[in-house]
């Protein structure tokens, strides 16, 4: 098999591009789940707020103008071939530059800063970069931006195994309804259950960009998913949290083989502006 | 929309006597911006004795970072930031004669005292709505801690800005009455 060669520009430039694209063009998928919740909502307001997202995803596209003020921190996910050389420069920086440019160039928010000084450091970098090592000659991108006021609702959590599923799906849907309005319902609940503490974050995070309404690949996993919507959109909270019947818009879970001594959970909230944005080099 | 109630600022309590939770509202006149970092000074300021750098008496906050303006725009996407975290410094405004603010999310039982005790009112924007509320703003000019960038105070002149009120001068929360009416568990 021989390497193929991928340049440092080339991924600047396409990280440049999924910054802006991201932060100004919804799915289609996430456009449907907008309709569908306008169909379902019988309150005057939590329609209202439906249009409103609409008529917003519309004026974004077409005006180029973010969909949200808080763009976000610009999550990276990298799958990269095993026969891919990438020429020209150093991967981290050149994505730290696409956003640097994406940012800049699409008068998009800067929000990254020291954790501690709270300086801002005013190019939104550094991204937050997720490198998976996979077969093939391929180099895939998927630019997410997250913004905080759903990731200041997200967790993480070690139950002992007495918990079991039962308890564990009592926590995915009570780490919701604690959330209430703060999140911008309807969400979308990414859920990594099972490896480490780190691991279940990180497959809670991923989960959130598959698209709305494609089910996990595994019968059982997938059951547990659709009963867990259900039971959230019981919960009353609905769009913006003013009351309704959709509160989420659906649930990813990831799961990943763990210890004998636990049960890690990681529940990632996603805002209705379900943000993601993927190229193939 | 055509629903709505116009109102335009100051808001008298007058205008906000007649105000319910759920009401859909649209605002026009002049709202200051402030969020974390510009609400800790605001606050360091109140706790030392000294003046605010704007006349905050009757005056609404407004919770927002706005993203950067494009060329001939007032304002980039400019919705809501999730208000509880200025719950620590909202009652000390308000007793400075702070009467609204908006936002989105949930208050602490200290707001929403406060806001019992001074008759204010806690709107609600749209959360994730940016780019529509961005046209609502026809002005906007810093007039504290520009070096803040997104988080500066800014004053701004709105016309038809859409909220909906969320807590009420007469005591109730519309994130509470809402939510029980449609729970189902």
């Amino acid at each position: 098999m021989s390497v193929r060669e991928i340049s440092v520009d080339e991924i600047t430039k396409t990280i440049r591009r999924l910054c802006m694209e991201s932060n100004t063009d919804l799915g289609d998928d996430v456009i449907e789940a907008y309709k569908k919740g306008l169909e379902t909502e019988d309150s005057p307001v939590a329609k209202d707020i439906f249009r409103q997202y609409l008529e917003n995803a519309k004026i974004s596209k077409e005006e180029g103008i973010a969909l949200c003020q808080d763009t976000g921190l610009a999550v990276v996910f990298v799958e990269l071939g095993q026969d891919v050389h990438i020429v020209g420069g150093d991967l981290y920086k050149a994505i730290d530059e696409g956003v640097r440019q994406g940012y800049k160039d699409g008068y998009l928010r800067p929000s990254s800063l020291d954790p501690l000084t709270r300086k801002n450091f005013g190019d939104n970098t550094p991204a937050i970069v997720h490198i998976e090592m996979v077969p093939g000659d391929k180099l895939k991108l998927t630019v997410a931006p997250k913004g905080f006021g759903s990731e200041n609702m997200s967790r993480v959590v070690l139950f002992a195994p007495a918990v079991g599923v039962e308890g564990v799906k009592k926590y995915i849907i009570q780490r919701v309804d604690e959330s209430g309005p703060n999140p911008c319902p309807p969400v979308v609940v990414g859920v990594g259950i099972g490896g480490t503490f780190e691991k279940a974050a990180l497959i809670a995070k991923k989960a959130i960009t598959r698209p709305l309404g494609q089910r996990n690949p595994n019968p059982d996993i997938a059951k547990l998913e659709l009963e867990l919507l259900e039971e959230i959109n019981k919960l009353g909270i609905g769009p913006q949290g003013l009351g309704g019947k959709v509160t989420a818009f659906d649930v990813h879970i990831e799961t990943y083989p763990t210890h004998i001594a636990s049960i890690p959970v990681a529940v990632n909230i996603q805002c209705h502006c379900d943000r993601h944005k993927e190229a193939v080099l | 929309m055509e629903e709505s109630i116009r109102i335009t600022t100051p808001l008298t309590d007058e205008i906000l006597e007649k105000l319910n939770i759920g009401d859909r509202v649209l605002i026009s006149g002049i709202i200051y911006t402030g969020r974390d970092a510009a609400h800790k000074r605001l606050v360091e300021l109140v706790e030392k004795g000294e003046e605010l750098p704007f006349d905050i008496k009757g005056q609404i906050i407004y919770y927002v970072g706005p993203t950067p303006p494009k060329p001939g725009m007032a304002i980039g996407s400019a919705g809501p930031t999730t208000s509880y975290r200025m719950d620590p410094y909202a009652p000390i405004l308000m007793e400075k004669g702070l009467k609204d603010m908006i936002g989105k999310g949930s208050r602490g039982e200290n707001v929403i005292e406060a806001i019992k005790k001074f008759k204010a009112v806690y709107f609600g924007a749209t959360g994730g709505a940016g780019a529509l509320i961005s046209k609502a703003v026809k002005k906007a000019e810093v007039v504290a801690y520009e070096d803040l960038g997104p988080e500066a105070i800014r004053r701004l002149e709105v016309e038809n800005f859409p909220v909906i009120v969320v807590n009420d001068i007469h005591g109730r929360d519309l994130y509470v009455e809402g939510k029980k009416k449609y729970r189902a568990l």
